[in-house]
């Protein structure tokens, strides 16, 4: 016959169901309290157990039974209070008595729906297996027929252009003599010389104030100082005026997303502009949750973030789905385009961006007939974000490279690739090989790549990965400190730390991209669309990105 | 590596000298081919200069298809040349080595030159496509006073085999260009030089950067932009897109193919322009190893270098008669008695250029414009 109590617990969860299971070595651990501190979602406490204790103190065996109360680290099974599998206990144990571990028959799925509530998360698709761009591999390597380059001795021009460049047959020149000479006062639509990989869009909100320090110091020092003009992208919900007058504007793309949160401040500190922002992003889309528009959870609205975007705190700040004024490419659009324009007189490129979609080469045949688009942004379906229904980033979006590779085929047969600048996002960097993922998207056709959560990993040792470890982005309750708006947690992120890894980063990245494009001999331009040079081991995807099938 | 050898003269001369320039510059075993480019002829052709010459090889069937194809377009046939070939032991004869040439139809008499010209490649391309799923029949150029002759084999024994010596034509430009034995199964459509509307180039290297700017000139609408059988067609096209049809001053090629750093750039009086062209033709842009010899419809011949100058390059002789060529030996073949002191080397700025005539030699620098 069962007792009562069993019963009681037949709607309790296992562990076996939950994704982590805490492992705690009772004989190394000195109780000192650190884990259960420090864990941010309380999944572990200490607790006290009943002990049986079976001694013999005699010459012969004499056994004895006795029970004792001790005290251990218990994990539980509330599904809101699930182990994420951060670690954080493993990294503040002194004596490395507890660690998570992943648990591959979990059904965190099928239970984390409490209360009508889908499951919600940070992060990026849950998907741990080889990305497409991973797979891809450079394998036109000059040889003796012509003699590969030297990463570290050829002079190397990695730079990329974000704007309209006109066809040639625009251009404003006249030929006088044996001279080309360019008509003063003629409007050439703005273009900006920068690296061709940037810090894509994490909106002041979604990163905590520490980590977007680091991450603008970062980019600051690597303009600055190391010459190499890497530019972030602000996201949704504004900038502190203090930088919006600064000189610094000039290494930040400003977006303007469906909720216009913190445009508030921007217009207002307009006029007090020293500098123009490298750019103006348009967010119509986002790759990792298509169709959902901004989220950032009322846990995160305090303050500071309040002020900027000109909203009472507490609050969630959803953004519509999509911009409420939208509607139709062809006027709403290019209206937007060029009001963004207008407001900068012209000088600032303006450009959208989507999210992956069969849809992309129907925008982006709208955009190249639109004179004021400055590029397209396509944002492909591993791309991360900080809060977003499980299901949309499971299961919703396109991947990167079919969709650049089509929309870039598309402007070939237009002859408008060097016109309108593609940029490609969404898991460059997924598997850790930023320059190599960055360097296949070009060869596809991309003229520059984002990257977002590979910043947050190898900046800030965000713990997030594709077992759904951590991923608690929209909670602030970030452990590491990058994403949450507590002082008490990001006060753990230290930015100068950050600015470092940022610039480490970059001077990495550029060292990798010139082993890569050097026995390509490839130096002075960025080879854009350079297709021969890629080769992939399954022959369906080289048929589908019209590259070389190798093995 | 290809081996140049372009000789530009005030003088009629034999298009020999230039195989023999390339046989000075043979290193191995060399049967890939040959490909003879003439501009302002003498000989045969002296009273034909201001009608068109189609070039090509072709079977008695694709004799046939050209013929018929000319006589329903209107082209009056006024002359017609085939050179008197010899069997030579390692070259496989094709039926026809033609040279025809054309008076315009009627109703193109009168048209503009442009217009002209325009007929021209596009009666070259609608030959091609007549011609190449069988290959029946290869065409490589149709301009006035300009002749091209290829085929697979050694260029000293092709030299044998066109009867070259005999045959009596003469230029007062050549391009020769020899395939090295890395190349392999060659096809006749990917021999240099390459013709578009009085434009040639040759050159010798790989284009790493091939596919993007084939990509790009094929969307600028010009239905020569074609064919690409071989990385180095583009550098011709490059020239016809930015001379002819941008009209850009012949040295902007250079600043096109290689553009400077910006820094470099705002020293130039130009500057404003280039930073323009830097980013409108930004696919164009090459990375060389390759080094390029060319001609253009004024009868002006050129040599330019990639941006890291990987390629040699020479350029001698003496006024009257100047050899541009891909090995100092081959300028020694073909100018002996020059003053081999004031021989040129074009360094990655350098573009060398000389007027019809072969008076001088201009080296224009690109950091001083």
């Amino acid at each position: 016959m069962e007792s009562a109590s069993r019963l009681d617990k037949n709607h309790q969860l296992s562990l076996k169901e939950l994704p982590y299971i805490v492992q705690w070595r009772e004989d190394r651990c000195t109780r000192c309290g650190r884990c259960t501190a420090v864990c941010p979602m309380k999944s572990i406490e200490a607790t006290v157990y009943t002990q049986r204790v079976v001694s013999s103190e005699g010459s012969g065996p004499e056994p004895k039974v006795s029970r004792r109360l001790t005290q251990v680290v218990r994990q539980v099974t509330d599904i809101d209070r699930y182990c994420i599998g951060c670690g954080t206990c493993t990294l503040v144990c002194p004596t490395d008595a507890i660690f998570p571990e992943y648990n591959f028959q979990h059904k965190l799925y099928h239970v984390k729906n409490k209360g009508g509530i889908p499951f919600m998360r940070g992060g990026r698709r849950n998907d741990p297996s080889q990305s497409t761009l991973d797979k891809l591999k450079f394998t036109r390597i000059s040889m003796l027929t012509d003699p590969a380059l030297d990463a570290g001795r050829h002079e190397f021009r990695i730079r990329t252009l974000l704007g309209r460049n006109l066809p040639a047959e625009q251009l404003p020149l006249t030929v006088q003599g044996d001279k080309l000479i360019a008509a003063a006062g003629s409007f050439v639509p703005p273009v900006r010389e920068i690296y061709p990989i940037r810090i894509g869009s994490m909106s002041i909100g979604a990163l905590s104030p520490h980590m977007w320090e680091g991450l603008a110091m970062g980019i600051t020092y690597l303009n600055e100082v190391e010459g190499l003009p890497v530019v972030m992208c602000s996201g949704e919900g504004g900038m502190p005026p203090s930088i919006l007058k600064s000189r610094y504007m000039k290494y930040f793309i400003l977006q303007i997303a469906s909720g216009y949160f913190g445009w508030d401040e921007i217009i207002r500190a307009l006029p007090d502009m020293i500098e123009d922002p490298a750019a103006i992003e348009i967010k119509y889309g986002q790759g990792a949750k298509p169709g959902d528009g901004g989220l950032l959870q009322a846990y995160k609205v305090l303050g500071r973030i309040a002020k900027i975007r000109g909203v009472p705190q507490f609050v969630d700040l959803a953004s519509p789905p999509t911009h409420q004024t939208k509607y139709s490419i062809e006027e709403a659009v290019a209206k937007m385009i060029q009001s963004m324009s207008m407001a900068w007189g012209f000088r600032v490129p303006v450009y959208p961006k989507i999210s992956g979609t069969k849809t992309a080469r129907a925008v982006l045949n709208n955009l190249a007939r639109n004179p004021y688009a400055a590029a397209l942004c396509i944002d492909g379906e591993d791309g991360g974000t900080g809060a977003a229904y499980n299901v949309s980033m499971d299961k919703m979006g396109h991947p990167i490279a079919s969709n650049i590779r089509d929309c870039y085929l598309d402007l070939v047969k237009q002859g408008k690739q060097n016109e309108l600048p593609l940029i490609a996002a969404g898991g460059v960097g997924k598997g850790g090989n930023l320059a190599a993922n960055a360097a296949a998207l070009i060869m596809l056709g991309a003229s520059a790549v984002d990257t977002g959560k590979y910043m947050m990993q190898a900046a800030a040792g965000c713990f997030g990965d594709e077992y759904n470890r951590c991923n608690v982005c929209n909670l602030g309750k970030c452990p590491r400190g990058i994403t949450t708006q507590d002082p008490k947690l990001y006060r753990r992120l230290d930015p100068d730390k950050v600015a470092e890894r940022v610039v480490e980063v970059f001077k990495a990245a550029d060292v990798e991209l010139k082993k890569i494009f050097a026995p390509l001999g490839r130096s002075t331009e960025l080879p854009i669309g350079m297709s021969d040079a890629l080769g992939v081991n399954d022959k369906e995807i080289a048929d589908r990105l019209q590259i070389s099938y190798v093995c | 590596m290809c081996r140049l050898s372009a000789i530009t003269s005030s003088d009629y001369f034999s298009p020999m000298e230039n195989i023999h320039a390339l046989e000075t510059m043979k290193e191995g075993h060399d049967g890939s081919g040959l490909g003879l480019m003439l501009k302002d002829m003498a000989g045969p052709f002296a009273d034909y200069k201001q009608y068109p010459t189609l070039s090509a090889i072709c079977s008695n069937k694709g004799l046939g298809m050209l013929e018929g194809y000319m006589k329903a377009q209107g082209f009056i046939e006024k002359f017609s040349w085939e050179p008197p070939i010899k069997n030579v032991p390692g070259v496989e004869r094709r039926e026809h080595y033609i040279a025809k040439v054309y008076d315009y139809p009627a109703r193109y008499k009168d048209r503009p030159k442009a217009e002209q010209e325009d007929l021209l490649m596009h009666t070259r391309l609608a030959l091609r496509l007549m011609g190449e799923p069988d290959g029946s029949l290869f065409v490589f150029s149709f301009y006035p006073d300009v002749l091209t002759l290829k085929e697979v084999g050694d260029p000293l024994q092709l030299g044998e085999f066109f009867g070259i010596e005999k045959s009596g034509i003469k230029s007062r430009i050549v391009l020769a260009q020899g395939r090295q034995n890395t190349n392999y199964a060659i096809y006749l459509y990917a021999c240099h030089p390459f013709f578009i509307q009085g434009y040639a180039t040759m050159t010798n290297g790989e284009n790493t950067a091939f596919v993007p700017i084939r990509e790009f000139l094929t969307g600028r609408g010009n239905e020569g932009y074609t064919g690409y059988n071989s990385d180095s067609e583009v550098f011709t096209h490059i020239m016809h897109y930015t001379n002819r049809t941008l009209g850009y001053p012949l040295p902007y090629y250079k600043d096109i193919i290689t553009p400077m750093k910006d820094a470099e750039i705002e020293k130039r009086s130009d500057g404003a322009a280039l930073r323009l062209l830097k980013k409108s033709l930004r696919p164009l842009c090459i990375d060389g190893p390759n080094c390029v010899i060319g001609f253009t419809p004024d009868g002006t011949v050129f040599m330019v270098q990639d941006s890291k100058k990987l390629r040699p390059g020479a350029v001698g002789g003496k006024a009257g008669k100047y050899a541009l060529m891909s090995e100092v030996c081959g300028v020694d073949s073909a100018s002996p008695d020059r003053d081999k002191s004031t021989d040129i080397f074009p360094m990655k700025y350098d573009m060398v250029i000389i007027a019809p005539g072969a008076q001088e030699v201009q080296v224009w620098n690109q950091l001083h414009g």
